[in-house]
């Protein structure tokens, strides 16, 4: 109540009117937001040992080195947050400036976390965004393929099953053939193979897609398993030795100094990764058979009065789905580890299916989650590696946590495609 | 009350006069023909996967033109030992049983929690991380208390149902309150389980002293599940059972079980017919998350001792193909939980006896639901069959549902 003569009595408050829902939301977000700015400010205040030192260059312990006062520079961080977390919870901005404020704390907590953490240290800077992008290349290509699914009605919890398949194939394919191209060509052939079993069983049969996606990953994994125990561990020197694909530079983009190397010094599948955003985003949006594939996925009776073929178009981008999410497979073997090993896939999929609801099944939002769990996820190892005092497994629960938060409505509305999940009947 | 206000499993008598089926033949009588045949096509999925793994045979394709005969024999003879191992595995004597009774017991009481939900409309995808939580709790109680011999095996109990049904509960509270759906929450949830427990292993309170891996110390003999006699079967079998006579008595002979079902088979018309439907929503979890925490018990009180952070296995994942095969029944639950607990069981000596890996039986088990869960697919197989409704399709709606 107090708040809302607060509002009315200070002129310079927006003349808009605000709906109750909103205000709810908005002191709901805010607090939220307040909370964690008062963490990030709090770090600040038990930050100490004089310099924190990062390092902007792979490998490079003797020069670019950034040397910052920790404490300060944690304090500053730490009164950003606040000030953006205040700005929003006393409706000080515009409110489509909201997205910038929740931005800015974002790097203002994590700002002050590093310095809190790297304090009298050396934090390996170039490391921790070179693997953030490792870590979340895989979980992109994840959760794109399931924006693509879900978009057209079809839920895909069995993202982890492809993987799992993308790279064994991957892995078998580039042993025996020692060819990159054709090792990616078998994983997304392999991620169309299980998307198909999807599609088959969700759109003909009609089977509950949710006990589907479970049932399918138990296969791959059963599947997988048990030609590794037959073939690959009996067999490895012939087919499981994979080679990892190299780095290709990009001249000129890759002399940028700092994002440079880190960006542009990838093997193609990262490359293809960049793409896949860009075309997902294009084609969803921007192309006829986009329309058609979100038209199925809100209201596909809508979609059929008007002709268009509603089983075909899921079918379509299920398949396509496939390619991408047995490209994100191929990442983890040829990609990065080199050899297939049992269950290697270690829940990714359930990650990338994490990451398309935080991006709210937007290609764009998808990444952005994706990033910020393959961050987390990379700063739990660097964090161990400098000693600190925070358990890593709870660095670790961070995309879980921040996902359950995000679907409960804490911060902002999550909401899925209309029809997702419901099979289409013509009556 | 009598059997006939219970709205199922259908009586075989009414059947007839509400929905006219093709046959003559009882729901239950169909269902389980449906899941006799998925089991048939499933063991024949197996036989070509042993076929193509098994080095005889690809010793004799290799001189296929030769001596075809040769391959087919070597075939038959690969896919007739590793069966034969299985089941003499499972079944085979005293032995053989007890362990499979034992691989049963947490995958009975984890489907009944899968079970539970799913007859009130939820998909609790998250028995694992209650069971994780549930054995959390009762390892703790376990070992770093000193009780009399079976208050402390109740207390501990106690703490394991604990456990689950709080973090059960929270997936009910959530879906009620805000409307988060259980399976994203289930998932992110189970996640959350296993690094608190890989945490918690780390910390003094539960590492065992002078072991620098993740393993907590033995529970007391006197939290410990009886054995029977030198088995390594345990009183939490018996648990089990009890466990899902309670689960019936709750669905089919208690009021609040009335709502559950009710809320599961509509939950508008139970909102309209006055029933808090969130209420049932957070009942139904609390309950779900005890049962997946007792599963938890008998692991870590029964089978396994010590806390680690293989603890769950992949029991929490099993229990949810095990609640789909028994379709969401006490009875079919326990059937179903017997089944794959045979399979484990015979899986194992049959990857020590004809060295067929243990991983066919996980492919087993996916193909077996699979099949079940697409009854058409099953009928366009085997065309004699008579017709009913899916598993999924009591089910079917999405993440806004």
């Amino acid at each position: 109540m107090s708040e809302t003569t607060a509002d009315t009595v200070r002129p310079p408050a927006p003349a808009a009117i605000e709906a109750p829902a909103d205000r709810t939301r908005r002191l709901r977000v805010g607090g939220v937001m307040l909370v964690f700015a008062l963490i990030g400010f709090g770090l600040a205040i038990f930050t100490n040992g004089g310099k924190a030192t990062f390092q902007l260059v792979s490998g490079d312990l003797q020069n670019n080195l950034l040397g910052v006062p920790a404490q300060f520079t944690a304090l500053v961080l730490g009164i950003l947050g606040v000030i953006a977390a205040g700005a929003y919870l006393l409706r000080r901005v515009p409110q489509s400036y909201s997205g910038y404020l929740a931005a800015l704390l974002g790097i203002c907590f994590i700002g002050s976390f590093l310095c809190w953490a790297a304090a009298g240290k050396t934090f390996p800077l170039a490391n921790q965004f070179q693997g953030t992008l490792n870590f979340a290349t895989p979980l992109i290509l994840g959760a794109l393929a399931g924006v693509l699914c879900e978009r057209a009605g079809v839920i895909n919890i069995a993202i982890e099953g492809q993987f799992l398949v993308g790279a064994f194939t991957a892995a078998v394919v580039s042993s025996t053939t020692n060819s990159a191209a054709a090792a990616l060509i078998a994983a997304a052939v392999s991620g169309v193979v299980m998307a198909w079993l999807l599609a088959v069983f969700s759109i003909k049969y009609l089977v509950n897609q949710v006990v589907l996606g479970v049932v399918l990953v138990v296969f791959a994994s059963g599947i997988t398993g048990y030609l590794f125990d037959q073939f690959l561990q009996e067999d490895a020197d012939k087919l499981n030795t994979p080679n990892v694909l190299s780095a290709v530079k990009i001249p000129g983009l890759a002399d940028i100094p700092f994002i440079g190397p880190i960006l542009f010094n990838q093997t193609v599948l990262v490359y293809l990764t960049y793409l896949a955003v860009a075309v997902v985003t294009f084609v969803l949006f921007q192309t006829r058979w986009g329309l058609r594939v979100r038209a199925v996925g809100e209201h596909p009776k809508a979609a059929d009065t008007v002709g268009i073929k509603v089983k075909r178009v899921r079918y379509s981008a299920v398949l396509w789905a496939g390619v991408l999410a047995g490209l994100g497979g191929a990442f983890f073997t040829v990609g990065y580890a080199g050899s297939f090993s049992k269950e290697m896939t270690a829940g990714n999929g359930f990650i990338a299916l994490a990451a398309l609801i935080m991006g709210r099944w937007h290609p764009i939002g998808a990444m952005v989650a994706a990033l910020f769990f393959g961050f987390a996820t990379q700063l739990q190892s660097q964090l161990q590696i400098i000693q600190t005092p925070i358990p890593g497994e709870l660095l670790l629960m961070a995309p879980y946590l921040a996902t359950i938060i995000a679907v409960a409505g804490l911060v902002g509305r999550v909401r899925a495609p209309k029809a997702d999940g419901e099979p289409y009947v013509t009556e | 009350m009598s059997t006939d206000t219970t709205v199922e499993p259908a009586p075989a008598a009414p059947a007839p006069q509400r929905e006219p089926q093709r046959s003559g033949l009882p729901s239950w009588a169909i269902q389980g023909l449906v899941s006799l045949s998925a089991i048939v096509l499933a063991l024949l999925v197996g036989a070509i996967l042993i076929i193509v793994g098994d080095d005889q045979v690809k010793t004799a394709v290799g001189y296929f033109g030769a001596a075809p005969m040769d391959t087919v024999s070597a075939a038959v003879s690969a896919v007739g030992e590793a069966y034969k191992a299985l089941a003499v595995g499972a079944l085979g004597g005293v032995t053989p049983i007890t362990e499979s009774l034992t691989q049963a017991t947490p995958l009975i009481c984890g489907g009944l929690a899968v079970s539970l939900a799913f007859r009130t409309g939820l998909f609790n995808i998250g028995a694992q991380g209650q069971l994780i939580v549930g054995a959390i709790l009762a390892a703790y109680v376990g070992f770093a208390w000193d009780l009399p011999p079976v208050l402390h095996l109740v207390l501990a109990v106690i703490a394991g149902l604990i456990g689950g049904a709080l973090w059960g509960g929270v997936v009910g509270v959530l879906k009620a309150r805000t409307g988060a759906h259980e399976v994203i929450v289930t998932i992110m949830l189970n996640y959350v389980a296993i690094y608190l427990l890989q945490w918690l292993l780390t910390t003094s309170a539960f590492r065992r002293p002078g072991r620098t891996d993740p393993i907590s110390p033995v529970v007391n003999s006197n939290a410990q599940y009886p054995q029977f006699g030198d088995t390594r079967l345990h009183l939490g079998f018996l648990v089990a059972l009890l466990a899902a006579v309670f689960v019936w008595w709750l669905l089919n002979r208690s009021t609040i079980g009335f709502e559950l079902r009710a809320v599961g088979a509509n939950a508008d018309a139970s909102r309209t017919a006055g029933m808090s439907v969130g209420r049932a929503y957070i009942i139904a979890m609390v309950v779900a998350g005890a049962l997946a925490g007792l599963a938890g018990t008998q692991q870590v009180l029964g089978t396994d001792l010590p806390l680690t952070d293989g603890v769950a296995a992949s029991v929490g994942f099993d229990a949810i193909t095990v609640a789909l095969l028994g379709r969401g029944t006490p009875l079919g639950t326990v059937l179903a939980g017997l089944l794959f607990g045979a399979l484990n069981a015979g899986g194992l000596q049959m990857q020590l006896i004809t060295q067929t890996p243990l991983t066919l039986t996980t492919v087993l088990q996916a193909v077996i639901v699979l099949f079940v869960a697409a009854p058409a697919l099953v009928r366009s197989i085997f065309p004699f069959l008579p017709k009913e409704r899916g598993v999924g399709a009591v089910l079917a709606k999405g993440w806004n549902g």
